[in-house]
């Protein structure tokens, strides 16, 4: 009896050490693996040179712009009425009225739905009816412009894939400035609304930030949004406009691997490439970790 | 009184409420007060901002609506509007179909007139009759198009049964450990690991698998081909385990100190504890947890996309390439004519996802918030 509450015992232990162990294990393996094959293929020129040779030689600078464009796009739009609705949810809405319950299970579903589901949507809502619509209005529908892939759709379908990152971190922020210091301002006379711009939004800033950061991270890792709502194989021009298509890193990954012509010869490059997206979503989520511990941390003080 | 009533119509503590006594009293007990001092004046900033706000947190909601009503819109005349898919000319109806498919279409649709039921729709050259949706084989793009979607629904069921098989048992285990075993330097490492892992874009972890993975595997297990549900449920399991272990901890750190303190006090050791203790005390959340995996690796594309070899077949092996739904919407969406019957089959895929992955956050949702806090809270 004992002997076998003995071994059971350390069974149990030296299991759930062995899961502990084995991810930390996979991790390291992954990234190590990943550090190693692309860090030789890193170069001032692959930074800022467009892919050259059939993709073969240069580098991914397109990639990178288009990227940026991606994230910037959809921050404009995602980022305020993220922030937006978290404040509804927090300072205006009360927790029974059934607008308020439907908006937070909306969210929690939003963020349970595939990523390939809102690209679906995408297509369907920005591509099908929105651009087609405006083309009909704007040159009567001589002219396709609006009306397919194009850098803004992809950016406002990642912009929606982005919405519940942002209201969950906002509102977990909104919590964190004390009842008191509401009070005192309404004390003072300050209405509602001033209330929340002068004192509730300046203290949470930190959490607005943590989850703008968090929704880029996400939207600069996020490939099959982008799959077929704007992202581009190969271009030889830089986006100029809302309705040109654009190269992104993961996008360039994907194609890279699997579609090129010369998949061994580009391993180099594919590698590299990974290297940077990933470097780029660690860098956002530990800045995003970073500024949350020290919000607990102030939330702790209060 | 009624018109100082707060005008959102909130509870909110901080706001006048004239109905509260307490309230009343203090007014009453300053005498230069009047009562229409107390009311609530009126300032367009404020009537402005707050409406502005509810407008746009109801625009959000609105979207989120419109994701359902967009997608099931584009899978709808599948079943609906005859003459919608028709795109190159209507054909007679079984002329598309090769001898094999005749008698079977014809019985299927004998049945369907007697139910009723226009699953029937008019084809130009790709027909979805029900019969075809349920045909055991997948090719959209071809002089008989078959949309049948048996295989890719194996396929996706495959990769995450195999995903979970993996995932799970690690990330509850790792669970267990961070909640019940572990000192503190090793939760200090652990936790960042986990959001490292979680942080991995999913086309970094299908590159992964594509390019290395699959041949370290091929090398162990020597198996025919490269890339299958092996390797991309493998791939996807790594994908799963941040968000099992996550909410598998979140629940077994929820689970009260007394009901651990009580089993350590009669004498149990720590794993006794662990094991039949808090375990199962926080057993729906942690099946909430599983079932949020499933969901996860169910929708999941990229890695699925790179890692799987995109093969639509029907079989019982898990090192045979499969396809499945997410990956089939994600290759062939971009190639496909708008409005076509392949277009609108591609929407139905969407639709099945989504509606599963609904369901079970749903289930998931419900486990956590209404079985887990009614345990502990006792009631």
């Amino acid at each position: 009896m004992n002997l076998r509450r003995i071994v059971l015992g350390s069974t149990v232990v030296g299991a759930s050490g062995l899961a502990v162990f084995s991810i930390v294990a996979v991790v390291i393996v992954v990234m190590s693996t990943i550090v190693m094959n692309g860090i030789g293929a890193l170069s001032w020129e692959f930074f800022t040179a467009a892919p050259k040779e059939g993709m073969t030689e240069g580098g991914i600078f397109p990639a990178i712009v288009g990227t940026a464009l991606l994230v910037i796009i959809m921050s404009i739009a995602g980022i305020p009425v993220g922030t937006i609705t978290a404040i509804y949810l927090s300072e205006y809405a009360s927790q029974k009225s059934p607008f308020a319950r439907g908006i937070r299970f909306a969210v929690n579903t939003l963020a349970g739905v595939p990523a390939i589901v809102f690209g679906l949507f995408g297509l369907g809502f920005f591509i099908q009816v929105v651009g087609s619509g405006m083309d009909q209005v704007l040159s009567g529908g001589a002219e396709l412009k609006w009306g397919q892939p194009n850098i803004l759709w992809a950016s406002l379908t990642m912009a929606i894939l982005t919405l519940p990152v942002v209201i969950v971190s906002v509102e977990e922020a909104i919590k964190t400035v004390p009842q008191d210091l509401r009070a005192a301002s309404l004390a003072l006379g300050a209405t509602k609304w001033q209330t929340i711009w002068r004192v509730v939004l300046p203290n949470s800033v930190t959490g607005i930030l943590t989850g703008g950061i968090l929704a880029v991270s996400r939207g600069a890792g996020e490939v099959a949004p982008i799959l077929f709502t704007g992202a581009a194989y190969f271009l030889p021009q830089l986006p100029t406009e809302l309705s040109d298509q654009f190269m992104e890193l993961g996008y360039h990954i994907y194609i890279m691997s699997t579609q090129s012509t010369n998949v061994e010869a580009t391993r180099g490059i594919q590698y590299a490439t990974t290297l940077v997206l990933l470097m780029l979503t660690f860098i956002l989520n530990f800045s995003a970790i970073f500024l949350r511990s020290r919000m607990r941390a102030r939330r702790i003080r209060l | 009184m009624q018109t100082t009533a707060n005008e959102s119509g909130t509870a909110n503590a901080l706001t006048y409420r004239p109905e509260d006594p307490a309230a009343r009293a203090r007014s009453i007990n300053g005498p230069k007060i009047s009562k229409a001092d107390l009311r609530k004046r009126f300032r367009l900033s404020d009537f402005l901002a707050e409406k502005l706000i509810t407008t746009i947190a109801f625009v959000s909601l609105a979207v989120i609506v419109m994701i359902f009503v967009f997608i099931f819109r584009e899978a709808a005349p599948l079943f609906f509007e005859k003459e919608a898919v028709a795109v190159t000319g209507v054909a007679t109806e079984d002329e598309t179909y090769g001898d094999e498919f005749l008698s079977e279409n014809a019985r299927l649709r004998d049945e369907e007139r007697l139910g009723s039921i226009s699953a029937e729709t008019a084809g130009g050259e790709g027909e979805a009759s029900l019969a075809n949706l349920l045909s055991e084989s997948w090719q959209p793009v071809s002089l008989e198009p078959k949309y049948g979607l048996l295989p890719l629904a194996v396929g996706s069921f495959k990769v995450t049964l195999l995903a979970i098989l993996i995932a799970a048992p690690i990330a509850i285990l790792a669970a267990l450990f961070t909640s019940s075993f572990a000192p503190k330097w090793s939760k200090e490492i652990l936790k960042p690991v986990i959001e490292i892992l979680a942080g991995f874009p999913s086309v970094v972890i299908g590159f992964f698998a594509l390019v290395s993975l699959a041949s370290m595997m091929q090398d162990m297990l020597g198996y025919e081909y490269r890339l299958n549900a092996f390797v991309g449920g493998l791939a996807m399991s790594l994908a799963v385990i941040p968000i099992i272990f996550t909410v598998a901890e979140d629940a077994l750190v929820a689970v009260p100190r007394y009901m651990t303190e009580a089993s350590l006090a009669l004498g149990a050791t720590k794993w006794q504890t662990a094991l039949f203790v808090t375990l199962p005390a926080a057993t729906p959340g942690v099946f909430a947890a599983v079932l949020l995996g499933f969901g996860r690796a169910f929708g999941e594309t990229m890695i699925v996309l790179m890692a799987t070899g995109n093969a639509a077949l029907i079989s019982w092996s898990f090192v045979e390439p499969v396809r499945t739904m997410s990956a089939t919407i994600g290759a062939e969406m971009a190639e496909v004519v708008f409005g076509d019957t392949h277009y609108h089959v591609l929407f139905l895929l969407g639709s099945i996802l989504f509606i599963f992955t609904f369901t079970l956050n749903g289930i998931a949702e419900v486990f956590v918030r209404q079985k887990l806090l009614r345990r502990f809270r006792g009631s």
